[in-house]
């Protein structure tokens, strides 16, 4: 697009530029400066600034809402190099959201000296992400991709004293390394294809082609690159060893940010670019296109992820087999293949990402009490400190789907959504099943609960000791669930209202 | 009508008891039973202010709140009563402290145990008096969890069991509940029960869900059936209609004396308001379609729970199938009522005395069954947990009130004239025999050996030579007295005076007579 000018570029990506400047500032300080400093002081001095930078981007994107270039629509530069519409924003917003509570469960957590790189790379990474769910161009997605997984590989590693972090780090990288060939493999099938690597001209290559081999290959291809970043079955491999050996911070990250971002750009590239090659995933009519093969990787989470989930021992490794759970449930809302499809995947996948942010919060201070995070760590902790033992049981309930809390608002609008998406009701097994397996896994859920309300102590039951920073932002995040389940307009409405604008350009 | 947001604060108050009460200490034991009990008298001070402030002439919707809560499906804020959800709330206030008292002696997590009470009560607030779906099936499941813990954590031995097969029944049917729903809101595009009854009276409910929705080529009749089905299974697993009462006995068995009174008294009647508020009036037609099997499944629930009753050894179990025969009742009225009878004015009396003999069996059988349970507690207390129906005898010498009074009961349940059983019962019968002849008369098999097995219970418990081994069984203690006397009261008064009740149910029964008519 020609007519616009750098000034205006820049304006366009300051949110970007501002949380790389705040990479930067963050490296600079605590190198330069801080170094001497006590290790409680270079977190909160770092965070402090790390968090100044996202919420600089979070006010800019707020104030230009809706973008100052009089479309509100949306526009597209570059070849879909950097797209910018209503939701595009509200999903960044979303992001950096994450990234502050990221930074803030971490600032208490004493796992590594190099905080200045830990908190850039954090930074890093939500660059990546927020690229990441503005490019509608194969090239962009791969590069944003890159940059955000490189960057959550080394947080993961980043517990040096502990070598299955060493060892989790290694594990994701491999996988990683591997999906991002399959990607890569997938993205030149199409470009091969369809002449081009801008979405919309994918899609007026391909939406009338006849779905054979090659276009298959390629849209397999690229389901296992995207279904490895959001660790669905089977591609899930890396996700329980990188949950339980990465520092907890870092593994809620990676549970919650880095699936929004990923999760998007999944429906965006499904539904815009191959929009005309779903095929059919009703149940025994299935007919080639991605649309049976993402509701097969749906089923295989749903199944795995849950009843796998039920035998753990260690929670972050619960969490880790839930996450796969999940991911096979917010798969129903790219099925659906609707607006309202996308509309129930992204408030799924946000409350999500908040909810297990909060679990992590509380197992990270857990683990840090009681060294370990296994699951009988958990005993009693209803008595030895209430105010996490009341936060990690609307975290729970909310995974499990209990209303009136915000992952059942989430899973009954998914449910709706996908119920009514194409003809026939064809999507009505899998949600049965989804059903079923959501009734599964209230199961383990509960398992954690019984541990911190109906356990007693086994040897230490001192009251465990808060900062009130902590306890502020679990407080937070639980009323945020809270809150979200009770009055989903909030968020939803303006999901909808976005979703319109940003199919209209 | 009134500014005042009642139902709302009806429903809210045993919440912030729940959630207090779970924040308690465990060592502050006696403070725990005291605010649950003081917050469940709460919400029954409240529902008889309710109860006093309803105009039982007017057949609308009354103390109505109506939010925008999320516009984008649909779902709304949405409550209000008429005679059937006010006689139901009622219940629900009466029963829940009567079960407290009745759980006061268990030391085991009190503050848990009152909290989760509280939580139900809750639940069933909501379930009874709110009117769009999706506000409604939050409540319907919220109901579901502190129930299942209650099962699970102070239960029998077989607790682990019985908790799970009930919470798998119950998540069966409402998750088939809700993909009928979720079915219906896609063709029709509203979760509104009232809107949605509007269009199942007047026929469009079939024809819409017909061109909306397909589903394989299935003909006009199949897929509003199908969706019927969904519904049906949610509520006929809650009454429960046989077959698919298989989870109760044994939950009933295992559940502390406390949560089956709530279970047997409350829970059971969800269904059976479900039936009348949403299944009667959304599918009239598909009722009537399959009318003959629905009407056999009635008859079948009254005569084979009866003999399954007659044939138990567990004092628990006997009033568990007992309680199954009562709600048979139930059905059967409700599947007469529906008969298609075309407009001709004789048939509304009979209907109308018909769907009043069910309200007033939902509140009579509410009120009765509870009663014999928490009796049966009393019983297992003293004997050390033994309750079977032939380990006992002649304990009407040893302790006669305890035996009176239950003995009141029993013939409560069996249907007495002047004790509450009578009168529903008698209305049920009187409307149903005119219109569905074969299946009533078949019913008074069921009626028959329902008295043959409560009078055994008393012949076996009461009578007969002393047990040595009682022979120093303590009577019913004052405050034990205290507890199941309103309640015996409150038999006697339905009994002798049932216009107290009728008085405010009436217009809203003639009402539904009305629209059913077409």
């Amino acid at each position: 697009m020609s007519g616009i000018s750098y000034s205006e570029i820049l304006k366009l990506v300051a949110p970007e530029m501002l949380v790389s400047l705040a990479a930067l500032a963050v490296l600079a300080i605590d190198l330069l400066v801080m170094r001497e400093a006590p290790q409680r002081y270079r977190f909160w001095t770092g965070a402090a600034f790390a968090g100044l930078g996202c919420g600089l981007a979070i006010a800019w994107l707020l104030a230009m809402n809706p973008p100052p270039h009089s479309m509100s629509a949306g526009l597209s530069l570059l070849q879909g190099t950097y797209a910018d519409d209503v939701l595009v924003r509200l999903v960044k917003v979303a992001l950096l959201v994450m990234t502050l509570f990221t930074l803030a469960i971490s600032m208490e957590s004493n796992f590594t000296d190099h905080i200045g790189e830990y908190l850039a790379l954090i930074l890093l990474a939500t660059v990546g992400m927020m690229f990441l769910v503005s490019s509608e161009n194969l090239l962009m997605v791969f590069i944003s991709l890159e940059l955000t997984s490189l960057s959550l590989y080394i947080l993961t590693a980043f517990n040096k004293r502990n070598v299955e972090s060493a060892e989790a780090a290694l594990k994701y990288f491999l996988f990683g390394g591997m999906s991002a060939a399959f990607t890569l493999f997938g993205l030149s099938l199409v470009y091969g294809l369809a002449g081009s690597i801008q979405f919309s001209e994918i899609y007026s290559k391909l939406h009338a082609a006849k779905i054979d081999t090659l276009l298959l290959a390629a849209i397999v291809m690229t389901v296992i690159g995207f279904g490895f970043k959001i660790a669905a079955v089977p591609f899930h491999l890396w996700a329980p060893d990188a949950y339980q050996g990465a520092p907890t911070p870092s593994a809620a990250f990676i549970a919650s940010g880095s699936k929004v971002a990923s999760f998007f750009i999944f429906a965006k590239l499904m539904m815009q670019a191959f929009a005309g090659a779903e095929g059919n995933g009703a149940w025994r009519h299935f007919t080639p296109g991605w649309l049976p093969v993402v509701a097969t990787v749906a089923a295989c989470s749903m199944l795995l992820g849950n009843l796998a989930a039920i035998v753990q021992g260690n929670v972050k490794r619960l969490l880790a087999y839930s996450a796969i759970a999940h991911a096979g449930y917010a798969l129903l809302g790219l099925l659906s293949n609707s607006q309202q499809g996308m509309s129930s995947l992204i408030y799924y996948i946000v409350t999500y990402g908040l909810t297990v942010l909060g679990a992590f919060g509380v197992v990270a201070i857990v683990e840090e009490r009681t060294g370990d995070a296994s699951i009988s760590s958990f005993a009693g902790l209803g008595r030895r400190q209430p105010l996490l033992g009341l936060c990690m049981m609307v975290f729970m309930l909310s995974l499990a789907g209990i209303p009136p809390l915000a992952g059942f608002f989430g899973k009954f609008y998914l449910f709706t959504a996908a119920i009514g998406a194409g003809k026939d009701m064809g999507m009505l097994w899998l949600v049965i099943f989804a059903i079923a397996m959501s009734a599964v896994s209230l199961y383990y859920y509960l398992q954690v609960l019984k541990q911190i309300y109906v356990v007693p102590a086994v040897e230490d039951s001192r009251p465990i000791v808060v900062p009130v920073s902590s306890r502020i932002i679990l407080s937070l995040l639980a009323l945020v669930v809270v809150v979200l389940g009770c009055a989903p307009e909030l968020l939803l409405g303006r999901l909808i209202t976005a979703i319109k604008l940003a199919s209209h350009q | 009508m009134n500014s005042l947001p009642i139902l709302s604060i009806l429903t809210i108050v045993p919440l912030i008891g729940a959630v207090m009460l779970i924040g308690l200490d465990s060592q502050s034991k006696r403070l725990a039973r005291g605010l649950g009990l003081a917050f469940s008298l709460a919400g029954l001070a409240l529902a008889a202010w309710l109860w006093k402030a309803f105009d039982g002439n007017s057949p609308d919707l009354q103390f109505v709140e109506r939010h925008a809560w999320i516009p984008s499906i649909g779902a709304e804020y949405f409550v209000g009563v008429d005679g059937l959800g006010l006689l139901m709330v009622l219940l629900t206030a009466l029963v829940t402290p009567i079960a407290m008292l009745a759980s006061w002696r268990i030391e085991d997590k009190p503050q848990i145990y009152f909290s989760m009470m509280l939580l139900l009560q809750a639940g069933l607030f909501g379930t009874f008096t709110a009117l769009n779906f999706f506000h409604w099936f939050i409540f319907w499941e919220l109901s579901l969890v502190p129930a299942f813990f209650l099962i699970k954590l102070w239960g029998g031995p077989n607790r682990s069991a019985a908790a799970t097969q009930f919470f798998v029944y119950t998540m069966v049917g409402s998750v088939a509940m809700l993909l009928s729903f979720l079915a219906i809101y896609w063709a029709v595009g509203t979760f509104d029960f009232i809107q949605l009854a509007e269009k199942g009276h007047n026929g469009d409910l079939a024809s819409i869900l017909n061109v909306k929705l397909g589903w394989y080529n299935l003909s006009r009749n199949q897929l509003p059936l199908i969706i019927f089905a969904g519904i049906f299974l949610g509520f006929a697993v809650k009454v429960p209609l046989i077959p698919f009462h298989t989870w109760l006995p044994m939950t009933y068995a295992e559940a502390p004396t406390g949560t089956t009174m709530m279970l047997t008294g409350v829970m059971s009647k969800m269904g059976v308001y479900g039936f009348i508020r949403i299944l009667m009036p959304l599918f009239p037609e598909q009722m009537r379609m399959i009318l003959t099997p629905l009407l056999w499944l009635a008859v079948a629930t009254i005569v084979f729970s009866a003999c399954a009753a007659f044939a138990q050894k567990d004092l628990k179990r006997v009033f568990a199938y007992s309680s199954i025969n009562h709600l048979g009742y139930c059905m059967l009225g409700i599947f007469a009522f529906v008969k298609f009878t075309g407009s001709e004015p004789p048939w509304s009396t009979e209907k109308a005395a018909v769907l009043n003999g069910v309200m007033l069996q939902m509140f009579n059988h509410g009120l009765t069954a509870p009663i014999l349970f928490c009796f049966i507690g009393f019983l297992e207390q003293r004997s050390g947990g033994l309750r079977g129906l032939d380990q006992f005898g002649g304990l009407r010498k040893v302790a006669p009130v305890f035996c009176g009074l239950m003995g009141v009961s029993i013939f409560a349940s069996l249907g007495l004239p002047g004790l509450n059983g009578f009168i529903g019962e008698f209305l049920i019968f009187k409307g149903a025999f005119p219109l569905v002849t074969w299946a009533t008369a078949l019913s008074v098999i069921g009626l028959l050996v329902t008295a043959i097995f409560l009078l055994t219970v008393i012949q076996r418990v009461f009578n007969g030579p002393l047990n040595g081994k009682w022979a120093s069984l303590a009577d019913l203690s004052w405050r034990e007295r205290l507890i199941v006397l309103p309640a015996t009261a409150l038999m006697f008064l339905v009994g002798i005076y049932p216009q107290l009740l009728i008085g405010k149910i009436n217009t809203t029964v003639m009402q539904m007579v009305d629209q059913l008519k077409f």
